[in-house]
């Protein structure tokens, strides 16, 4: 568990003492929010109407961004190799490195998110569903993002190829996320669609981390 | 299938079902498109454009199929390192691809005089539009490696998450929109589309199969082929 709590602890340091990511994605997000009205049309009534939606995409968009720099740098430098000879088994150490990259990345777009709500006039009645389904949905976007960076390691065009795979497995959290948030701006019971959302992420939770260590066990080979 | 994993034997084999394989798709396609074209008779709803359906259905099966075929194929790669499991799942990645493209358009074409549009947000439409980019990105994630085995572990790896992840998108986009028409072959209590319809469209779905394999063998061996020729040419072993 020490060991565990160390690897976070240091994903966590290198993040924020290296140049900011978690900014970054937050800036992404909000800008990338902002520019909706700009093609939409200022309208509230429209706004609103499609401001879970909006949110959702630039979450998803924004965390994808972030996904690169998840083994990415530790690839390059080597520190890889170092990691994979720890007594601790691959699989919960890509579990750490997701807690982490979520803590600096899904977190941040969380916090976010009910500011960014209000300026695109979402109900304020399905604020509090919204802020938990980002809380379950986010989390499930840093660990298949996990699995789909760890696969597209020392690819040409890596970036690319990294959307391409993971886009469609996140259609699941889109679909769901912004059902929970509609559902309860709307006046209908969000419950449903969050127990789905945490199903989502118990299910990644549980999978994710094997997929992604077979991918690494393979980067390295 | 141990004995199948000596190449040459696969060669061997392949090289005398071939032609039984492509000469059956032949005589099934044939035979069913002569049945779907000129016997089978018009819908009283959707007149001469039921016709599509020939096409379209079938493609659509096959393209799961060879999505489970590629996963499955993919599985037995990465398990028991089976030589020839890797050659099937991505042989098989492109002509899933194209099977798919295949029941897009055709749907597409057939969307357009039944429903006045080209294209409908529905739930079965879209999943199949996923289905497409999941084989997209198998395929580029096998090309996207300077070291050849390692695209083709990743993109093993791959498809077995995909296969894992199908359903989950399946019933997630489901719930999203239901509006299509429900399922109307695969049934419980027996199929509900006429018989002087069922008969063409089986007929086809077999033709399908058959081409399918065909040009699942026909790839497999220019793999095996391309591999050989490579090891004369650049030395290796």
């Amino acid at each position: 568990m020490n060991a565990f709590a160390a690897l976070v602890g240091r994903d966590l340091k290198l993040a924020f003492r290296q140049g900011g990511d978690w900014a970054n994605v937050a800036a992404f997000f909000a800008l990338a929010v902002i520019l909706f009205p700009f093609g939409v049309g200022p309208e509230p009534e429209l706004l609103a109407r499609i401001s879970a939606g909006v949110l959702w995409v630039a979450a998803l968009l924004a965390a994808l961004l972030s996904l690169e720099r998840l083994f990415q740098s530790d690839w390059e430098d080597g520190s890889l190799e170092a990691l994979v000879l720890m007594p601790l088994p691959l699989e919960l150490q890509a579990l750490a490195k997701c807690l982490a990259h979520w803590l600096a990345t899904g977190l941040p777009l969380t916090v976010i998110a009910p500011l960014l709500a209000l300026v695109l006039h979402f109900n304020s009645a399905g604020m509090v569903s919204l802020v938990l389904a980002m809380l379950l949905g986010t989390p499930v976007l840093s660990l298949i993002g996990a699995v789909g960076a760890a696969l597209t390691l020392g690819a040409r065009r890596g970036g690319v190829l990294l959307s391409l795979l993971v886009l469609p497995l996140y259609i699941p959290v889109l679909i769901f996320g912004v059902a929970a948030s509609e559902a309860a701006s709307m006046g209908f019971a969000a419950r449903p669609h969050l127990l789905l959302l945490a199903a989502l992420l118990l299910a990644a939770l549980a999978l994710a981390p094997w997929a992604a260590a077979a991918a690494l066990r393979q980067a390295m080979e | 299938m141990p004995r199948l994993a000596n190449p040459s034997q696969f060669m061997k084999l392949s090289a005398a079902l071939m032609p039984w394989c492509a000469a059956a798709a032949a005589l099934f396609l044939g035979a069913g498109l002569y049945l779907a074209l000129f016997v089978a008779p018009p819908d009283y709803q959707q007149g001469e454009s039921v016709r599509i359906m020939y096409v379209h259905v079938p493609a659509a099966w096959l393209a799961s199929l060879a999505y489970a075929l590629m996963a499955g194929a993919s599985a037995v790669g990465l398990i028991w390192r089976h030589p020839l499991a890797h050659v099937a799942a991505e042989s098989a990645a492109p002509l899933g691809a194209g099977f798919t493209l295949i029941c897009l358009v055709s749907g597409s074409l057939w969307g357009e005089p039944m429903w006045g549009t080209w294209w409908v947000w529905d739930a079965r439409l879209t999943s199949v539009l996923v289905l497409f980019f999941l084989y997209l990105g198998f395929i580029a994630l096998e090309h996207a490696f300077d070291d050849r085995s390692r695209g083709t572990r990743a993109a093993a790896i791959l498809a077995v998450v995909g296969v894992i992840n199908l359903p989950i998108i399946k019933f997630s986009v489901d719930w999203w929109n239901t509006l299509h028409q429900k399922e109307s072959v695969f049934r419980l209590d027996g199929p509900t589309i006429a018989p002087s319809l069922l008969w063409p469209l089986l007929v086809m779905a077999v033709g399908f199969l058959f081409f399918f394999a065909t040009l699942l063998l026909l790839r497999m061996r220019a793999a095996l082929l391309e591999a050989r020729l490579r090891a004369l040419t650049f030395g290796n072993p």
